[in-house]
């Protein structure tokens, strides 16, 4: 009830002349294109964000990277061996502020997140592998302090086997267990201090990528060209309401932006129903046209 | 009065230390431009600045190697060990190029002309032995900028080169020999002939952009520059201004008394136990430099000119001065350490030390105002790539130094062969990197168009197609697919619908060398589940390269 406080030691001092603005309320700002996605209209520092699906979480997880990059932040990437770098570059990532770290060994991989964690602006991480619950934790909270930005293209959609959890050799079968591990170790005994082995990274905002679409690429001519995705938003706190959006990642003109809505569900019907011939290809990529003289 | 000084220039020191002989046409390559050649690759119209193709295509025998520092500097110690039998006091100024004080070992030698054929005399023994007899030019005239191009025009005359700067300004000396001596008090005489573009072996802050604008104005001539008044360069281009006229002159690069005199600071760590391996007193030498970067930075000073001493425990000791036109950062510094003790200790028996490195000492032996890194006012980019640049050395001392790499534009046709990844300790962070991804637009006939697959595997993946009967789809010496491809499998795994695919593209690599020939067709395919690969057929086998992720 009592309005008036009367601090009676430093430490009461400190804590009410404290700064108002939290770092989780600062937010970085993204590529203008993805921002309708994000439900601060940017990425909150210190966040931890899981992007995953089929068919675009790394390009999706490049572009998130993009915009800090461009705002001068340094971005570094662990462990991710297979990175197509023209890619990462086309994405409007930085040539000069972009870094590669090679896989770490299992038991050092938090070791080495932690420390390029605070150094950079934006770190990206593959698949983990063999990541204790309780190291995991320790990363996003030191990433919330710190107000770096964790973004990991999460494990299934990271790898090129066409079929999600892949089979075959040694490094696939291992990560197609540390997916199983996350699945019931992780999410279940998500709370306990002696999580399982292996645990994903608590996500503030979860994108997924819900269904890609290519154009350009006939029955044996063009080539690839646009690509639009259905993405939705999950997450925590301000991000718990879902939201669903879609984009060009990238156009025809190799920029990332949302999709006009009036075109949108017309090359929906297509990508569902006609999938392959020349009159599909023909016809939709003259449809393309109309939302691109529209923006620019 | 600029001092007095001798430069030792050894013509294509890269390619030499790539252990080449001088007949074989070879290049050293530093994103994807050709930095050195040797003499057969540059009678076949290979310069220095082109790119690969296009001295590819000039001298198709050429054998490309990719640059690297450590490899120039550790074989230059033999060199330089050389030299050190007529003064002690030699300054590195990078691989290839030393230079000496003459003002003592001229009068101890029977002068300048004397002291520079028994030195040219010496090093070129040494460096006939490596096969390259005549590679080196020795050049005297005041100061170390005019000294330095005397040396290169010397150099490039022994080596039967001429450019055009050379060419002119050679003419006049001592035509055929490859000491060129520049009468005291006559270097700016020797000077005033050279085009302006040499003078980015003064130091300046930017000087391609300086050249370029002078060149503009009409001033082609270091001549033409020395004859302008210094207050209109100054009011014009500042202090790069200012240094260039000094330069062109003849003059030292800053005047005496702007001079700073070096704080009487040394920076020294015992080693114990004794360290034989070089990694181990680089170690050391990393943490005495960051100390000495520092104390440097606590008096608004910025070190140019370093002296690394290093002792062995039986008293055996190694010194050189490293001298670096900017500003030596602790990074650069520890480097030089690796450099010198890796020559030392892994050099020729007579000049190996006996025992292990016991003492490390860094002395700071020219110093200027520290001018380049003022910090943003709430920490700003300076500060973040501080941050991120000892973020990056800690994962590297975790991980071991190659883990961590920086993109570099490099050029080719697959999506992996475009932008390498070089090491993040090979690289300035904070200057401007070279292969700008401008180079893009540089011509890759058969290039894959954009967007470039996000995720390239490190090792293609094994996949198979077949068409709507089920056979396996091949593509034919011609080029010509034998059906449309209709499912996929990767890596034995379930069957998916091809909805869409384009190809083949034909990829015929390097035809003209037969253990580096690659023929395969690329094809792109989009499979049922909206996902798009990049596949490529080579030898009837079908591969995964990428997949657009």
């Amino acid at each position: 009830m009592a309005a008036v406080i009367n601090p009676t030691s430093l430490d009461e001092v400190a804590l009410l002349t404290r700064p108002v603005t939290l770092a989780r309320d600062q937010v970085v700002a993204v590529l203008a294109g993805l921002r309708g996605l994000m439900p601060d209209g940017g990425l909150p520092r210190g966040s931890t964000v899981i992007v995953d699906g089929d068919g675009a979480a790394t390009s999706l997880a490049l572009a998130l990277a993009a915009g800090p990059s461009a705002a001068g932040g340094w971005v570094a990437v662990v462990g991710r061996d297979d990175l197509g770098l023209a890619a990462a570059i086309e994405m409007g990532l930085v040539f000069e502020r972009l870094a590669l770290v090679a896989e770490p060994p299992p038991d050092q991989w938090a070791t080495v997140v932690a420390a390029l964690i605070g150094a950079v602006d934006v770190v990206v991480v593959g698949p983990a592998r063999r990541v204790r619950a309780a190291d995991a934790r320790r990363l996003a909270a030191r990433a919330r302090e710190r107000g770096t930005v964790l973004i990991q293209s999460a494990p299934g959609s990271g790898s090129g086997s066409g079929s999600g959890s892949g089979s075959g050799s040694a490094g696939r079968a291992t990560g197609g267990r540390a997916t199983g591990g996350r699945a019931t170790g992780g999410r279940a005994t998500g709370g306990a201090t002696t999580g399982g082995p292996t645990a994903t990274l608590e996500a503030d905002l979860r994108l997924t990528v819900v269904a890609t679409h290519w154009q350009g690429l006939g029955a044996g001519h063009g080539h690839l060209q646009a690509r639009r995705l259905t993405v939705e938003t999950s997450g925590r706190r301000r991000a718990a309401r879902p939201r669903r959006g879609e984009l060009w990642l990238p156009d025809r003109h190799g920029r990332i932006r949302p999709v006009a809505t009036d075109a949108s569900t017309d090359a929906r019907t297509d990508a569902s129903t006609g999938a392959c011939g020349g009159a599909y290809a023909g016809s939709d990529i003259d449809r393309l046209d109309d939302p691109c003289r529209e923006v620019s | 009065m600029a001092v007095r000084t001798l430069v030792v220039h050894v013509g294509d020191w890269s390619v030499l230390a790539a252990k080449v002989p001088p007949d074989e046409p070879a290049a050293v390559l530093r994103a994807n431009r050709v930095v050195a050649c040797s003499p057969a690759a540059r009678r076949d119209g290979v310069v220095v600045g082109q790119r690969r193709r296009e001295a590819q295509g000039r001298c198709p025998a050429l054998v490309v190697f990719d640059h690297d520092d450590a490899r120039d500097a550790r074989l230059f110690e033999a060199v330089v060990a050389t030299v050190e039998s007529f003064t002690p006091r030699i300054e590195i100024s990078r691989p290839g190029v030393c230079a000496l004080a003459t003002r003592g070992p001229s009068r101890y030698f029977g002068g300048d002309r004397s002291l520079a054929d028994q030195v040219l005399e010496r090093v070129d023994a040494v460096l006939a032995d490596q096969g390259w007899p005549g590679a080196v030019g020795v050049g005297v005239a005041d100061g170390p900028f005019a000294a330095g191009l005397a040396a290169e025009v010397a150099a490039g005359l022994a080596a039967g080169s001429a450019g055009s700067a050379r060419a002119e300004a050679g003419s006049a000396g001592a035509a055929g020999s490859a000491v060129r001596l520049v009468a005291p008090d006559a270097s700016s005489a020797f000077l005033a002939p050279l085009p302006v573009g040499v003078l980015d072996r003064g130091g300046l802050a930017d000087a391609d952009g300086l050249a370029d604008v002078l060149v503009r104005l009409g001033l082609r001539t270091l001549g033409a520059v020395a004859a302008l008044p210094a207050a209109d360069l100054v009011a014009r281009f500042g202090l790069d201004g200012r240094m260039a006229h000094r330069l062109a002159r003849g003059l030292d690069e800053r005047p005496p008394d702007t001079r700073i005199p070096p704080p009487a600071l040394r920076f020294e760590t015992e080693i114990d136990p004794p360290a034989d391996r070089v990694d181990v007193v680089a170690f050391a030498a990393k943490a005495l430099a960051d100390d000495l970067h520092e104390q440097l930075d606590r008096r608004g000073l910025a070190c140019t000119r370093v002296a690394i001493l290093a002792e062995t425990e039986h008293g055996e000791s190694l010194e050189r001065v490293w001298r670096h036109e900017g500003a030596l950062a602790a990074g650069a510094i520890a480097d030089r350490v690796r450099w010198q003790l890796d020559g030392w200790l892994n050099g020729s028996a007579a000049h190996r030390p006996t025992s292990g490195i016991s003492l490390l000492a860094l002395v700071p032996d020219e110093v200027v105002a520290a001018t380049g890194r003022q910090l943003g006012f709430w920490g700003g980019e300076t500060a973040v790539d501080d941050r991120a640049e000892r973020a990056f050395a800690r994962v590297q001392g975790l991980l071991g130094p190659e883990a961590v790499t920086v993109p570099e534009w490099r050029g080719g046709r697959g999506p992996g062969e475009q932008i390498v990844r070089v090491p993040v300790h090979a690289v300035d962070l904070t200057g401007p990197r070279q292969g700008r991804p401008e180079m893009r637009a540089a011509p890759w006939p058969g290039r894959l168009p954009a967007p470039s697959p996000a995720v390239v595997h490190p090792e293609p993946v094994s996949c198979e197609v077949v068409d709507g009967e089920s056979i396996a789809v091949g593509v034919s010496g011609r080029g010509l697919v034998s059906a449309a491809p209709a499912r996929l499998s990767i890596r034995g795994g379930p069957w998916v619908e091809v909805s869409a695919w384009a190809g083949p593209w034909p990829v015929d690599e390097r035809w003209w060398d037969p253990p580096a020939h690659r023929r395969r067709a690329r094809f792109q395919v989009v499979v049922g589940d909206g996902r798009a690969h990049l596949l490529s057929v080579e030898g009837g086998r079908w591969w995964v390269e990428a997949t657009y992720d």
